[in-house]
């Protein structure tokens, strides 16, 4: 390192860019989490997150729901992700082109469209999706779901997979079509097609693919924020079926109506929100992305 | 560009030509009213200026989303203009209480406002005021008028004809009976239980019980209104708890529901949307029995006060007490209709709408939104709380009772009242 200094002049813009934008931030959020105003608390306010009833019961609640968004994304976007792929890399679908790039699209638009376009799609009084079920005589299952609590925040997830389906179809696909050649035909050789081609020797070779969209999903969902904001408001509506930790730590911080923003205790939030992360990654990386076996020639 | 450059150096000279008035004095306005820009600018200003030469006005509009931002930040670096639009409760107080705002306890016109309508802009103790109240906003239920002729309906004055006439409305199938949604949850706190409310804990007097502890939110006459909006439910229309707020606007002004439980902020913008398909009627929150005094939620939104800063107070409280005037109550009133004076004297307002609001204040008591005065300093936070709970209660997902006891509880848990 110290004998090539051109390492270091190469490294420094991404190194100086991210401390500053992003490392000491980090800091002063957790700096600001340990006090109280001006005056030095300790860990008073995670006490007060944790043991007072209220802010315990809120932030058990956002916590709940934020492990069911992620639980939503992992058995329903991931499994899709990987059926889109292997149907993608099959030779015999025509047209492989135009789905792949239809399935993207949502992926770039921006979640404000996003959230307002399914809003208006699930509207009970101008959405197209009552008259659609209507058509094919179903109309007794239409439900607002968005305004059910019991229904909102799976509704919210799936609205979510819709849009981000296509980043784990891309990545496995890509993972699908750089296994070689040379190890399907031997598969074939041995009389392994179909299915069970599929089972024993592609999904062993895209695992380490996988492993990355989780951890991707992990931390995506465990920061999310924008879709619950733009269509159920800062109070995550109804009755806080919808509220994240995202939207908990911003009431909290930024204050919301009547309330006044408390720095503090929104700082704590977003500790803690930092800690949760931490470990599912640090988990991951010591537990399974080591044991993960890559293809070597 | 050459227009404006023409114009400038026209100005100039002038300026430069012209005999200056040395005792000319010129005011800045601070305000989050980015929309009433040319309102003051067309009318206020010249009205002002004509009345009292020497003293010359500009009002600095910011948006509404930052100006407590910008304002605060102008305070502490001394840069900020003369007046101040003061926010209703604990953000204007807070700048009084650190001297930023001046005390107008003594100014002459403040003898023409009640103390409801002072008291978003006082001390807790009322003792103090330092802000002079320009506009409030108003509560009541806006109705189509067509819809009722055809149905044979008159506006309801109980509560018990409120759910004869809806259950007309729901009967005939052609409207839907309320245009109100629970998907923003505002809606169901703001417009319908600080809106039907104060008729039952008696405005002011529950509300400064509350305050004084010796009322609790799981009252009879808390948990009533609370009752009341569980039976809104069967006359909402399909899917309410999905329905927005612009939602409710649009099926309202499309005409498709008779009634719109309403804020009188909407006249302004409903006026045009409807552009003459229907005539609007209003009706205040209807009583719990024949006979009962008549209370309205007549919430303070607007006020003004001086910087405490400022080099000019003298001639700020010049323009304060105008202000106070009523000349000024009646010509902010007629630009802004939806917004009312607060002050006591007599105003002809010339929109229909606007008059039966404000008709109401003659027979009906006054009061503010309970949660908005000292009630929302903790956490959790009250009118938050009641966002979520009237919303519930609406859904059928929380019961009157035990909603009530959730406001309380919440409250209990940081509230101690002062004796």
């Amino acid at each position: 390192m110290f004998k090539r200094p051109h390492i270091l002049v190469f490294l420094a813009p991404a190194v100086i860019v991210y401390t500053l934008v992003m490392i000491l931030p980090l800091f002063g959020t957790l700096q600001l989490s340990l006090f109280r105003g001006e005056a030095f608390a300790g860990l008073d306010n995670f006490r007060t997150l944790f043991g007072d009833p209220r802010w315990s019961a809120s932030f058990w609640n956002a916590l709940g729901n934020n492990l069911w968004f992620f639980v939503v994304h992992m058995i329903v976007q991931n499994p899709i992700g990987i059926a889109l792929a292997a149907l993608l890399s099959s030779n015999r679908l025509r047209g492989a082109a135009f789905y792949r790039t239809a399935i993207f699209v949502p992926t770039v638009l921006s979640f404000v469209i996003v959230g307002f376009v399914w809003k208006l799609i699930l509207s009970p009084i101008w959405g197209i999706a009552p008259g659609m079920l209507d058509a094919v005589g179903l109309k007794s299952l239409f439900q607002p779901w968005l305004g059910k609590e019991a229904y909102a925040l799976t509704t919210l997830a799936l609205i979510s997979v819709w849009q981000f389906v296509g980043i784990p179809m891309m990545l496995i696909y890509a993972a699908m079509i750089s296994i070689p050649e040379e190890v399907i035909e031997a598969a074939e050789m041995d009389g392994v097609t179909g299915w069970s081609q599929f089972w024993k020797v592609k999904l062993p070779l895209i695992l380490p693919a996988i492993g990355i969209i989780s951890i991707l999903t992990f931390v995506g969902n465990f920061n999310a924020f924008d879709l619950i904001y733009v269509s159920q408001g800062a109070l995550a509506g109804p009755n806080s079926a919808t509220d994240i930790l995202g939207t908990f730590m911003f009431r909290t911080f930024f204050g919301f109506q009547l309330q006044l923003g408390d720095p503090n205790m929104g700082a704590t939030i977003a500790s803690v929100m930092f800690a949760i992360i931490l470990v599912g990654v640090s988990l991951y990386l010591f537990l399974v992305h080591r044991r993960l076996r890559r293809y070597q020639f | 560009m050459k227009v404006r450059r023409l114009t400038a150096c026209l100005l100039a000279a002038s300026a430069l030509t012209a005999p200056a008035f040395a005792e000319d004095v010129t005011l800045s306005i601070e305000s989050w009213r980015n929309d009433d820009l040319p309102i003051w600018q067309e009318k206020i200003i010249p009205a002002f200026e004509a009345a009292h030469p020497g003293i010359k006005l500009t009002f600095n509009p910011s948006a509404p989303a930052e100006y407590n931002a910008v304002l605060n930040s102008k305070l502490d670096g001394g840069s900020a203009g003369d007046l101040i639009t003061c926010r209703p409760f604990d953000a204007s107080l807070q700048l009084f209480q650190k001297g930023q705002l001046a005390d107008l306890s003594e100014l002459k016109g403040m003898a023409n406002f009640s103390d409801v309508a002072k008291s978003g802009w006082s001390t807790d103790d009322g003792k103090q005021t330092f802000c002079v109240p320009m506009a409030s906003v108003i509560h009541g239920f806006i109705y189509n008028k067509q819809a009722f002729e055809e149905l044979g309906l008159t506006p309801p004055k109980t509560v018990d004809e409120f759910f004869a006439v809806l259950d007309k409305v729901k009967e005939s199938g052609k409207y839907i009976p309320m245009a109100m949604g629970t998907s923003d949850q505002w809606e169901a706190a703001t417009m319908g239980y600080q809106n039907i409310g104060p008729n039952y804990w008696h405005g002011e007097d529950g509300r400064k019980a509350l305050i004084a502890g010796k009322a609790k939110l799981t009252d009879p006459e808390f948990v009533a209104p609370l009752e009341q909006l569980a039976k809104w439910k069967p006359y909402l229309g399909d899917g309410f708890e999905a329905q927005t707020y612009p939602d409710s606007q649009n099926l309202f002004t499309l005409g498709r529901a008779a009634i719109y439980p309403a804020g009188s902020w909407e006249i302004g913008p409903f006026t045009p949307q409807i552009g003459g398909a229907f005539e609007m009627g209003a009706f205040p929150p209807p009583v719990p029995k024949e006979g009962d005094k008549c209370y309205i939620s007549d919430h303070t939104d607007i006020g003004i006060g001086l910087n405490a800063a400022s080099k000019h107070a003298e001639q700020a409280k010049v323009f304060l007490d105008w202000v106070a005037s009523p000349e000024f109550a009646e010509l902010y009133a007629n630009a802004l209709p939806g917004f009312f004076p607060l002050s006591n004297g007599e105003v002809k307002l010339e929109n229909p709408l606007a008059q039966d609001f404000i008709g109401w204040r003659k027979n009906c008591e006054s009061t503010i939104r309970s949660s908005y005065q000292i009630l929302s300093r903790g956490t959790p936070n009250l009118e938050n709380d009641m966002w979520a709970v009237s919303a519930g209660v609406i859904n059928g997902t929380i019961t009157p009772a035990d909603g009530a006891k959730k406001l309380q509880d919440g409250l209990d848990s940081w509230y101690k009242p002062a004796n």
